[in-house]
């Protein structure tokens, strides 16, 4: 049912069907954090791939940047209601870090682990096969601290929180473990095409 | 704490009626939604609300509960108006009691504080961005006077500090509470207020007032508002996993 006296005020997009259900598309760039921006300075910096709780191979900034690098143009959707056409990433697909691991068949589920302790798990298939990154730079540039650099993880095609800040680590897991937000009330998955906001949607 | 529930009511969309509008300051009203099934929440959860056109055009917004959990039967929501806005305009200019509004919620498992959480509690907030750390407020006056809260308030002007006759009000008569006001363009009102914007000198102060550390620090306003705050208690030494940041624009 429609809402008294409400109308849009833009018109009819010609991207609407690049918006996913209750999301408006946004010209800027937010930013959504749970806590402060870390300072995370290159020489700290480090990238770890687990397996369960066991390390399998570790990069500091200047290895894990000598990797393949990759382009990738994405519309990306927060949870927040936002979304944003063809945000331009630089960074190393995932499946180049596994390659350079020589890891084939990692466990099917991921979690995520970042500088500031925040944590996202997403299915291994949902970050292999070319769809996701860790990306380090955007629009050319080196990523900001506010938008997740050094480095963030980059899973386009789920919400933004998925996509994690800071990240330091990549942890392979035989079962899925809830992670920040899914622990706070988020969705397991988060499909913004299937409005997978908050548990039970 | 962290393993917040949500119950699956809490995610089903409902109707709330509009029944009261409150003007807080220019450009700023506050709504009373009275939901067919109000649900008790933690202070500092939001509502989303979601408003359609006639054609079947829906938008989406999240705004924070500003009441305190034990004003039952009612959410009371504070929207600023931006101009260039879909949603907000709407709600100043057109929406009126009497008007129903789809929500669902209140959600959100991180910026939200209980008596459990214990204090002290450091709260700082930019513009509207008060709302979330009203609820806390009310809350802790209500369940928590044992925890210590300072509220540190910032505005452009006198005018324009929301809920200024309450907080001042709560200021005088509740024991472990203080209300500190950064006004960026005006003068103190308040021998103890601020005419200036929030620096680190200002933090310094601020947590003085504290007298410990917090044990939690809740931050909320536009992201160069909590950008600037958290960067600067970064430097004055606070734990990072003790501050908890929300944050809007952009």
């Amino acid at each position: 049912m429609a809402t008294r006296g409400f109308t849009r005020k833009t018109s009819p997009a010609d991207y609407a069907d690049r918006i996913p259900p209750g999301q408006s598309r946004t010209e800027g760039f937010p930013v959504l954090s749970a806590g402060p921006t870390p300072r995370v300075s290159l020489g700290d910096w480090s990238f770890t791939l687990k397996i369960g709780p066991r390390p399998m191979m570790r990069w500091t900034w200047e290895e894990f940047t000598a990797l393949p690098q990759t382009k990738m143009t994405r519309d990306i959707h927060c949870v927040t209601k936002w979304s944003k056409l063809n945000t331009p990433w630089r960074g190393v697909l995932i499946d180049d870090i596994l390659a350079e691991a020589g890891l084939a068949l990692p466990p099917d589920y991921t979690l995520a682990h970042s500088f500031d302790g925040y944590s996202t798990n997403v299915p291994t298939a949902d970050l292999i096969g070319g769809k996701a990154m860790v990306a380090t730079h955007y629009e050319g540039k080196p990523l900001t601290p506010e938008h997740g650099g050094p480095a963030r993880l980059l899973v386009p095609h789920l919400y933004f929180w998925k996509s994690a800040k800071w990240i330091n680590a990549l942890q392979f897991l035989e079962r899925d473990e809830a992670g920040f937000w899914e622990l706070r009330g988020y969705h397991i998955y988060g499909d913004p095409w299937r409005e997978q906001r908050y548990r039970g949607d | 704490m962290t393993d917040a529930t949500l119950q699956a009511g809490h995610v089903q969309w409902q109707e709330a009626v509009i029944e009261r509008i409150e003007r807080q300051t220019e450009g700023v009203k506050s709504f009373l939604l009275r939901p067919q099934t109000w649900r008790s929440f933690r202070a500092g959860q939001h509502l989303d609300l979601r408003l359609t056109t006639p054609d079947g055009y829906q938008t989406q917004r999240s705004y924070s509960v500003a009441s305190a959990p034990g004003f039952k039967g009612l959410y009371e929501l504070v929207v600023e108006r931006l101009d260039d806005g879909e949603v907000s305009p709407f709600f100043h200019d057109v929406a009126e009691v009497g008007d129903a509004i789809k929500i669902r919620g209140p959600i959100g498992g991180h910026f939200a504080w209980g008596p459990e959480d214990g204090g002290p509690l450091l709260l700082i907030g930019g513009g509207s961005g008060v709302a979330p750390l009203m609820s806390i407020v009310r809350h802790r006056a209500a369940v928590g006077r044992d925890v210590t809260v300072v509220l540190l308030h910032a505005a452009r002007t006198w005018d324009d500090v929301i809920f200024r006759e309450e907080l001042i009000a709560r200021d005088a008569t509740e024991a472990n509470f203080t209300l500190l006001l950064s006004l960026s363009r005006d003068t103190a009102r308040r021998p103890q207020d601020f005419g200036r914007r929030i620096d680190a000198s200002l933090l310094n102060m601020t947590l003085a007032r504290l007298g410990t550390a917090p044990r939690l620090t809740f931050a909320c306003g536009s992201n160069a508002f909590v950008e600037a705050v958290t960067g600067h208690l970064l430097d004055i030494g606070l734990d990072p996993r003790t501050i908890r940041t929300e944050r809007f624009g952009g």
